[in-house]
């Protein structure tokens, strides 16, 4: 039973994922249109399991849903401040850096996410990753602290996507 | 005053900040004299200016007693390929050279923009 459930549904956030786009993509909530977008689900994920060799194991979706609320949080408050710096600040006085996040997440999801979210939060730019993937250089526009930006960005988002992909 | 009025001026000022938030990313655009810190600039508007749009498009449809969400995909599909392309023009300027020196790293690693690889070496050596 077990092994038929893990033939069908190869990747089951996969499958909830495009259900889910499905429907919003319909913009009007049916239970056909459901139907349809579950069927979606199951059948596109099976067909290129292929491709996706590995599965993803221990994946914790309730921590990942409270981790985007703390994300869009963080994204509000870093807006506004970022906007208040460009606005009233001079070039010379802007403290442009360089910082070098050594990391401790290994999976590459987890850290596609980890680069993502420091992109997406104004202020930071994620530029690089080292040759061996253990160290992720940031740029930050404004930060005459260096290495609080470094330990925020550990303990805020490295710790919890730790969490998330075990 | 209906919840149509209420919603209809949630929606305005939903768009106000949007359109504040887009302003300051293209002023920022303009002021911002190093490539890098200018990229900083249209992460703002990627996401608060067009979230903020976004928003107030949701109010309005439900304000009108339609119920339209799938503007919540275009902001997932925004927040999925914005880091991508700033990731790739960071790349770029640091691999012209373009923005201040990268910092060393210890244990003989380096930044996998800047590794030497076989293939560009062999044709470093026929130019």
């Amino acid at each position: 039973m077990i092994r038929f459930f893990n033939w069908l549904f190869p990747h089951p956030f996969l499958t909830l994922l495009l259900t889910v786009v499905w429907v919003l993509l319909q913009n009007e909530f049916s239970a056909g249109m459901a139907v349809f977008g579950l069927i979606l689900g199951i059948v596109i994920p099976r067909a290129t399991a292929v491709w996706w060799p590995d599965r993803p194991v221990g994946f914790k979706l309730g921590k990942m849903l409270s981790y985007i609320c703390l994300v869009i949080w963080d994204i509000l408050v870093a807006n506004v401040q970022v906007a208040w710096v460009v606005l009233t600040r001079s070039n010379k006085d802007m403290k442009s850096a360089w910082i070098v996040v050594p990391l401790e997440l290994r999976s590459p999801e987890a850290l596609t996410v980890l680069a993502g979210t420091i992109t997406l939060t104004p202020g930071t730019v994620s530029a690089d990753i080292s040759d061996k993937g253990r160290f992720l250089l940031v740029h930050a526009l404004h930060a005459p602290d260096p290495d609080a930006v470094c330990d925020d960005i550990k303990s805020r988002y490295e710790a919890r996507l730790k969490e998330i992909f075990v | 005053m209906t919840m149509a009025d209420i919603g209809l001026y949630l929606a305005a000022i939903c768009l106000l900040i949007g359109a504040a938030f887009t302003l300051v990313g293209a002023i920022g655009l303009i002021k911002l004299d190093d490539a890098m810190k200018r990229l900083h600039a249209p992460t703002k508007v990627g996401t608060m200016g067009i979230g903020a749009l976004l928003l107030g498009s949701i109010i309005v449809s439900f304000a009108r007693g339609g119920s339209s969400i799938h503007e919540l995909l275009i902001m997932a599909f925004l927040f999925a390929t914005a880091p991508i392309s700033a990731n790739f023009i960071s790349k770029v300027n640091i691999h012209r050279r373009c923005c201040d020196e990268t910092p060393e790293l210890q244990g003989g690693q380096t930044w996998s923009t800047l590794v030497e690889r076989e293939e560009d070496k062999a044709v470093k050596e026929k130019a």
